[in-house]
């Protein structure tokens, strides 16, 4: 017979804080297992002392530490100039992508050859041709440096991306909310401004925000075409010290902005989802 | 004096004509209801007259002035023909208020100033002042399809179009909603309706129409529809409706 008991716990609460413990045991053990098998194993290979002290030195770490600080900060430069761009050319493009009057055909063309031109050249390919390229004309001082051109680069690629999900974006707002914006008597330009587009906007925020961290990353291929930002730097310490150590410091340096940027994405993500259940 | 008249409405989607030239006339201030099974055209028709669906023949007068002229602007017509549907279609992003001082703003060029004061009136006419500044999401189904109407009526149409308006509704809120229905008709406005509360047709209509196949085919005052009805398809689907 079934008896209410004593803690005032029902049995479900009861069973569920049981498996609950049983649970927390099982993946401490799995855990501390995996991580144990790692410090002990990993030594045990023939060549770990030569990795450990050409990668993991902690004085080439200290000596170069600060100075790769200074170079991410062209990397936040870099990218704080595109990101703005590329939402804007991002925008545009996706819009041009869908205009329907027939004098704006030509625009519908340029937009869709930009995007499959852009999404289908890798992004050193195009940094370097455009980085390279364009200063090749002879241009004069301000106007050859690859911070421009390859800056240009990055938007011109990200610009492609970026207007796709803006297109899913817009796809992803029900017909329903058009029908009824018509039916009010809104122009199709003012739907799209008034209705469509801040839904659409909002809807894709998670997904820009993945391109962002991605950008955020690439801009370290300009090093390529000259600028000294993090990677470059690295690798000029490699060159001085003969010792990788430096490149782990630049990775730190990356997740340390990265790793929380992603979590956010996620969590804006994650929240969509519910508001959307 | 005829408000809306349609005259041989023929809507195809491929192959299959939803309207199969419907004839209808609508008289100022009169509500007519349509009624019919799922897929018999009534929502397609109402798409049609609000020109959310060109017609592929026939043609649709509002005040006498053809309407179904194939490359006019459509705008100036749907700004004299208020339309709310079943799933209500409320603006997500913006407030109530602002979901019904929209178009107004965009269409007429009005200013919020100006409009504030009059779109205010119209919900506190329909007990809807205290939700004003919410958004849809926080809204009950019933009175986010009160605010549809408001929006609609804030255009100040001539004609109101109600496609299912409560399909999507739990019953306690259907009342609600149709109490607006018959504030409106006291007002005078012209309203055509698809439906499916049958009770409310035989109570408010003026005019009941039975559509099926994708034509008009028996229409009359309620009594005499609800009461007597002629065609055997007519009876066969009443009989169905208000088991």
């Amino acid at each position: 017979m079934f008896r209410p008991s004593a803690t005032g716990l029902t049995r479900r609460e009861r069973y569920e804080a049981q498996q609950r413990r049983r649970a927390l045991i099982v993946a401490s053990a799995s855990t501390a297992g995996v991580v144990a098998a790692l410090v002990v194993l990993v030594p045990l290979a023939p060549g770990w002392d030569k990795v450990r002290n050409s990668f993991f030195n902690a004085e080439v770490f200290a000596k170069s530490f600060p100075k790769l600080l200074e170079a991410f900060w062209v990397n936040v430069m870099i990218f704080a100039w595109c990101a703005p761009a590329i939402a804007v050319l991002g925008l545009l493009i996706a819009l041009a992508r869908d205009v329907k009057s027939p004098a704006l055909f030509p625009l519908r063309i340029f937009g869709a050859a930009f995007t499959d031109i852009f999404r289908g050249v890798p992004v050193i390919l195009t940094v370097y041709l455009i980085g390279f390229g364009i200063p090749g004309l002879g241009l004069p001082r301000p106007w050859n440096s690859p911070y421009i051109w390859g800056s240009l680069a990055l938007i011109l690629t990200y610009s492609a991306y970026v207007a796709e999900i803006f297109r899913a974006g817009i796809d992803s707002v029900h017909h329903s909310q058009r029908a009824a914006a018509l039916s009010l008597g809104l122009s199709e330009r003012q739907v799209m401004r008034d209705v469509v587009l801040p839904q659409a906007v909002r809807n894709v925020v998670p997904s820009q925000m993945n391109m962002l961290i991605a950008l955020q990353k690439d801009v370290s291929l300009l090093s390529f075409i000259g600028p000294v930002e993090i990677f470059r730097q690295a690798g000029v310490f490699k060159s001085l010290l003969a010792n990788f150590t430096p490149y782990v410091g630049a990775a730190l340096i990356f997740l340390v902005v990265t790793i929380p940027a992603t979590r956010y994405a996620d969590h804006l993500m994650a929240r969509q989802m519910r508001d959307r259940r | 004096m005829e408000k809306l008249v349609l005259e041989g409405v023929v809507k195809r989607f491929g192959n299959k004509a939803v309207c199969d030239g419907i004839d209808l006339v609508v008289k100022a201030g009169q509500m007519v209801c349509l009624i019919g099974a799922s897929g018999a055209g009534k929502s397609t028709l109402l798409r049609c007259v609000n020109l959310l669906e060109p017609i592929e023949d026939g043609a649709i007068y509002l005040d006498g002035e053809d309407i179904s002229v194939p490359g006019l602007n459509p705008q100036n017509v749907r700004a004299r023909i208020g339309m709310v549907f079943q799933s209500y279609n409320l603006f997500p992003h913006m407030t109530a208020l602002d979901n019904a001082m929209l178009a107004p703003r965009r269409v007429h060029g009005r200013t919020r100033g100006e409009l504030v004061p009059e779109v205010s009136e119209l919900f506190e006419r329909f007990g809807l002042s205290e939700h004003m500044a919410q958004y849809p999401d926080q809204l009950s189904g019933g009175q986010q399809q009160r605010v549809a109407i408001v929006r609609a009526l804030a255009m100040r149409p001539e004609v109101m179009l109600f496609d299912e308006i409560t399909s999507a509704l739990d019953p306690q809120l259907v009342g609600e909603v149709l109490d607006v229905l018959v504030t409106l008709k006291h007002q005078g406005m012209t309203m055509v309706l698809a439906t499916h509360e049958m009770g409310f047709a035989a109570e408010a209509a003026d005019k009941v129409c039975f559509l099926h196949n994708g034509r008009v085919l028996e229409e009359g005052t309620p009594q005499d529809m609800f009461g007597a009805p002629k065609k055997p398809e007519t009876r066969a689907f009443l009989a169905r409706a208000l088991k």
